[in-house]
């Protein structure tokens, strides 16, 4: 299997808590990967870990073959593995349109020149007003981005993301607190964005996960309990079981907390 | 940082500016705030007492160096007077020892501003908030101290009768008219400067930090090296402005070097308007003629600032500047 992101033995431990532990997760390339686990799993803590927002205490991470465990989080976004936030993240007074182009302005590699006029970043203009209609928001183009609804906010945040054209996307909750309406067009989205690159995401809502990956991995008191397909993964009693003590309707639709 | 928020106009539609200013960054308002500005840096002289006046834009430079960090970046520094003050002895200690021009001895307290923000900015961005603003204050008093007991400031008498000597070593600054003008002109100089990095590629990554620094770091950006580049910028215009003053009165005193000073730039810089471009400037203006004007009534000056102070918290948080821009639904 051509895996472009590789954990071994990856563990956290927050005053000898073990919030995740001995997790080696195999992301092959080309895929929409699922994390998912009910609450307090060690989701977050693990996509924080893979991110490089908190440094593992035990373990190694490798990305597209390099040893990526001791880097820092900005380090890693330049090669490629670029991730998304549980809480919109936006930034709130800059226009939709800067929002997108603060991203694009990367491609100048360092931008520590405070001596030329902001003019000079307009090149970038065009891709991102083609970034934004990608995403549906070109009418909202010069609304300062705290503005949005959240829905469309999430849709901002993953047009940012694109505009790195990274080769992996982390996506921490994509649909989370959406009305049925966003979480379809967030969907489309993301089955749109993930042609030709890799999609790690974590999801609670399971009719989501059902809809857009191809392998998950079902993680409970932050070590790996099950992975494969959905469809195998959801009859797997162990599974059924992990789930039920929060909610029983795992072969249901609803998502749940 | 709490209420920074509350000081940017949620409007995000630039109005475009006027032509030829709009080259500089500005909007309409702004454009027209600017003349305004330009009109009474002319008249003024004729009208009030000149060293007031250049006492005045001093410390508007030093408050809008200060709002560089705080307004654009979100970084609280409350040791912002060691640039100030080490500014003022280095320009005063060039001028009066080594004899430089005075263009020379602005620029040498300007360097050291600019070292002494390197190295401060580099031990305290590590930290954020509250953890900043007290490495910042530590690293102040540190410097106040160094000041009190290092040969070359005089101690508790500081520096004194430092000449203003000729400009370019021909035109001679005795004249307090004439000295103005290379003041105003210092002052403009920092002024446009600290416009043009707001409105800078660099200045349109720091804003970015400043609205959302996870997000910033998950694009790519190192914003540690921005924060130190910006505080080094910073810290530079305040060894400036700090020099300046130095040439102004003739003296450099501890008094430029004390935490009170730090404190007075953020109060400047509240009471005007954080994060808006003409709001250090007016506070500046309110703080500097409430301590002239107001010098009869001795310490109740202090009772009086707090006073506006707690005002300003209370009715107006978005400062003169802040509140101003929203009655006329501008950016200011």
């Amino acid at each position: 299997m051509d895996a472009i992101l590789e954990t071994q033995g990856l563990s956290k431990q927050f005053l000898g808590f073990t919030a995740v532990g001995d997790v080696s997760l195999s992301v092959r390339r080309g895929s929409i990967h699922g994390l998912i686990g009910p609450n307090g799993a060690g989701k977050t803590t693990c996509f924080n870990l893979l991110t490089k927002f908190l440094p593992p205490t035990s373990g190694t991470i490798r990305f597209n073959g390099r040893d990526i465990t001791r880097m820092k989080p900005a380090e890693v976004a330049r090669l490629g593995l670029v991730r998304s936030f549980q809480i919109s993240a936006v930034f709130p007074h800059l226009t939709v349109l800067e929002n997108v182009r603060v991203a694009l302005q990367r491609q100048r590699g360092g931008s520590f020149d405070f001596w030329r006029s902001d003019s000079v970043l307009r090149r970038f203009d065009a891709r991102a007003r083609d970034l934004l209609e990608d995403v549906g928001l070109t009418a909202f183009a010069q609304r300062a981005a705290g503005e949005l609804p959240y829905g469309r906010k999430r849709a901002l945040e993953i047009a940012t993301t694109l505009a790195l054209e990274p080769t992996m996307m982390l996506l921490d909750e994509p649909t989370a607190g959406m009305t049925a309406e966003d979480v379809d067009r967030i969907v489309t989205l993301v089955k749109r964005v993930a042609e030709g690159r890799t999609v790690l995401m974590v999801e609670h809502n399971l009719k989501v996960v059902e809809g857009l990956c191809d392998t998950i991995t079902v993680l409970t008191r932050g070590r790996i309990l099950a992975e494969g397909p959905y469809a195998e993964v959801s009859r797997n009693p162990e599974v059924i079981a992990a789930y039920l003590g929060t909610d029983p309707s795992i072969t249901g639709a609803a998502a749940h907390g | 940082m709490a209420g920074q928020a509350t000081a940017f106009t949620a409007t995000a539609q630039q109005s475009p500016g006027l032509p030829g200013l709009a080259a500089l960054g500005f909007n309409r308002a702004q454009s027209i705030a600017f003349l305004l500005l330009l009109g009474l840096l002319l008249v003024g002289p004729f009208v009030l007492y000149p060293v007031f006046l250049m006492k005045l834009l001093c410390f508007a430079l030093f408050a809008c160096a200060f709002n560089l960090l705080i307004g654009y970046v979100g970084l609280l520094s409350f040791g912002h007077a060691m640039f100030f003050g080490m500014g003022g002895y280095v320009t005063a200690h060039a001028a009066k020892v080594w004899g430089l021009t005075p263009e020379l001895a602005i620029l040498a307290g300007g360097a050291v501003g600019a070292v002494l923000g390197v190295v401060a900015g580099w031990i305290a961005i590590r930290r954020q908030g509250i953890y900043f603003a007290m490495i910042t204050l530590a690293l102040a008093q540190m410097i106040f101290f160094v000041c009190l007991q290092a040969p070359f400031t005089g101690g508790e008498d500081g520096i004194q009768s430092v000449p203003r000597g000729a400009l370019l070593g021909v035109f001679s600054l005795a004249q307090d008219m004439s000295l103005y003008w290379v003041v105003a002109a210092v002052f403009l100089a920092g002024f446009l400067l600290i416009n043009r990095i707001i409105h800078s590629p660099f200045g349109q990554v720091l804003t970015a930090i400043r609205e959302n620094e996870p997000r910033a770091i998950s694009l790519g950006y190192r914003v540690d090296d921005y924060k130190l580049m910006a505080f080094t910028l910073s810290a530079t215009l305040a060894g400036i402005a700090g020099g300046t003053k130095a040439l102004v009165f003739g003296i450099a005193t501890l008094t430029d070097v004390y935490w009170a000073m730090s404190g007075e730039v953020v109060l400047m810089t509240l009471v005007g308007g954080l994060g808006t471009v003409f709001g250090p400037v007016l506070g500046a203006a309110v703080i500097v003629s409430m301590q002239n004007y107001l010098a009869e009534f001795g310490a109740w000056v202090t009772v009086i600032q707090g006073c506006i102070f707690v005002a300003c918290v209370l009715a107006f948080r978005a400062g003169i500047a802040g509140q101003l821009g929203r009655w006329l639904r501008v950016r200011l």
